[in-house]
């Protein structure tokens, strides 16, 4: 850092990065921080470790990974049929994946609960089969994956249409399978994208309130959501529990999302390399 | 003679007043809860000719809607209403509890507990009454589905635990007994919704569940918008009487220079009016005479108020919703 950059207006333009972060994150996550801690560290303990809370933490956190995980593959699908083929109707179609993002989460809810309860369109032909989908674990793991899919499909569409049909040209005519092709060349290449589709969706799924209580049944222990403890909390005017629950899923997803960082830099090395 | 004083005093002051203020139109913030907004539509207009008549001012009144809770912690936080009127009064309480918004005597500032229209909790069941539940006592029985909204996160579903509780506690005596009651009960609720509306949702769209427990004034909305062919009310033995309270922000008040107005907006609600508009939209009136004219709408039902069976909200909360609470320990693994 010794020597300026040839860029110019380094200072300024970090400074300005350095502002508007803190506006818009640091400050408002630092309050968060001090609201938890306002607390005593027994009685913080006391609530982020509250068997209500575990297994709370267990459903949001283990459906946002599923969630991204399947949004993973079928969002890789997506992009993939929007950027290699043409058939009627694909500016609809491409149109119609960021409607999760647009959509009003509560909207989202009460329209997929109306689906999937046990007299809806879909419901009515899952229940004779057993399969329960509305007021379950497996209905919060659904409305999940619905506003996850733009992430993925955003990340990896742009990537997608930069890769030249060449190279997998090139691969098929030196002679790799197809499934070669795609291991060894199409996923390297798109692997970093993949996975920050996947770290947007899981991240953006651990605090997904407004479809999820809807979907969910909000049974404690069984279908229980951290943000509606969260928001329980809340009507009791506890805003340091609130707060303290709210910090533990902010880690969770942190780490995680380190990790998927640092998995990227190291597949980004290989692929470079 | 008093009163001949303070006649005169208040023409001169109205006198030396409507010079001033004349002109200036004054604008009012009403933070309220969900299932008023019709009410207050009605109730707002009403005020504000009334307001131009006798003080020859223009009043501008704004409703803001939502979970009772979440309102009360808008105004913590900063919302500037005027007034608030919610769905209990630990949400009003609250204003003074954790921001001395209002003084620690609120609730004796208006007559009636500071409630100037009341309602209750009944049950809508589907047409024809197909499991034939009559009182709280069917609602416990094996294969019964009762749909509420869950207390934790909802205001209106505290006053449904509080009356069932109420009940077991006068039919079987002990507190014990009351809370065997009260977790049998939720043992039959299939789904816990965040929130009033998202209750009648699953009961009225999802067609889950048998009974849903509603306030009063919610079960004649959701008869009239969805036909009176496809559920019935069925009202029990033994209620609760739920006092939904109004109060002025004090410290808004004055920061807007808007006591006055605020104040007869309130004490407006109580005038003939006002409890006539409460009446029309399913609130029961505390005005005898207007009572009287809504008798063959609001059947009889014995009543307990929350401060004759629990002492007050703020031990009601503590004891029953807070964390660690009865409702809690009724969800406790292997409770069920």
């Amino acid at each position: 850092m010794s020597r300026p950059s040839v860029i110019p207006g380094f200072g300024l333009s970090l400074g300005y990065a350095a502002f508007y972060a803190s506006l818009i994150v640091f400050i408002p996550l630092a309050f968060l921080f001090a609201k938890a801690f306002t607390l005593t560290w027994a009685e913080f303990w006391q609530t982020v470790l509250d068997p209500q809370a575990i297994a709370s933490y267990r459903l949001s956190l283990g459906a946002a990974f599923i969630g991204a995980l399947i949004n993973l593959v079928f969002g890789f699908i997506v992009a993939w049929v929007l950027v290699r083929y043409q058939f009627f109707g694909k500016k609809i179609v491409d149109a119609l994946v960021d409607l999760p993002f647009a959509l009003p989460t509560a909207v989202a809810g009460i329209a997929l609960t109306s689906l999937y309860a046990p007299q809806g369109w879909v419901g009515q032909w899952l229940t004779p089969l057993g399969i329960k989908v509305a007021y379950t674990p497996l209905g919060v793991i659904v409305a999940l994956t619905f506003i996850g899919l733009p992430f993925v499909v955003r990340t990896v569409q742009p990537v997608l249409e930069e890769l030249e049909k060449e190279i997998e040209e090139a691969a098929a005519s030196l002679g790799a399978n197809r499934w070669h092709t795609f291991r060894r060349i199409l996923l390297p290449a798109l692997l970093p994208a993949l996975l920050t589709g996947f770290a947007l969706a899981f991240a953006r799924a651990v605090g997904e309130y407004g479809s999820v209580v809807f979907i969910s049944g909000n049974m404690p222990f069984r279908t229980e959501i951290t943000p509606l403890l969260i928001v329980s909390k809340l009507e009791q005017y506890n805003y340091a529990g609130a707060a303290a629950l709210a910090v533990v899923l902010l880690m969770f997803s942190f780490v995680l999302l380190l990790l998927i960082n640092l998995l990227q830099h190291w597949s980004s090395k290989r692929a470079g390399a | 003679m008093l009163l001949k004083n303070l006649k005169k005093t208040l023409l001169i002051l109205s006198l030396g007043f409507t010079a001033a203020t004349q002109a200036q139109d004054v604008k009012l913030l009403n933070v309220s809860y969900d299932p008023t907004r019709e009410l207050y539509v009605e109730f707002n207009k009403a005020f504000a000719e009334h307001w131009q008549k006798t003080e020859k001012q223009k009043v501008t009144i704004s409703q803001s809607h939502g979970g009772s809770g979440k309102q009360a912690r808008a105004v913590i936080d900063g919302l500037e209403a005027d007034v608030v009127t919610l769905a209990l009064a630990y949400d009003v309480d609250a204003l003074y509890q954790e921001a001395k918004l209002i003084p620690e005597d609120w609730l004796s500032k208006l007559p009636n507990n500071s409630a100037p229209y009341t309602s209750t909790i009944v049950f809508l069941v589907r047409s024809g009454n197909p499991k034939k539940i009559k009182d709280w006592d069917d609602l416990v029985k094996p294969g019964v589905e009762v749909i509420t909204p869950n207390p934790k996160t909802s205001g209106g579903a505290r006053w449904n635990y509080l009356a069932a509780w109420a009940y077991a506690k006068q039919t079987q005596g002990s507190d014990e007994a009351a809370k065997e009651f009260v977790t049998k009960l939720f043992k039959n609720v299939p789904v816990l919704d965040s929130g009033a509306r998202g209750s009648t949702t699953t009961f009225v769209q999802r067609g889950i569940g048998d009974v849903f427990l509603s306030w009063e004034n919610e079960a004649f909305l959701a008869l009239n918008e969805l036909g009176k062919d496809k559920f019935e009310i069925v009202v029990p033995s033994l209620s609760i009487l739920a006092e939904p309270s109004v109060a002025v922000v004090d410290k808004n008040v004055e920061k807007h220079g808007t006591r006055k107005v605020a104040e007869a907006y309130l004490k407006f609600l109580y005038t003939k009016t006002g409890q006539d508009i409460a009446g029309k939209n399913y609130y029961r009136p505390r005005d005898a005479e207007v009572a009287a004219k809504y008798a063959d709408v609001f059947p009889e039902i014995n009543l307990v108020t929350i401060d004759e069976a629990f002492g007050g909200w703020s031990k009601a909360q503590a004891e029953h919703f807070n964390d660690g609470g009865v409702f809690d320990q009724i969800y406790k693994p292997g409770a069920r």
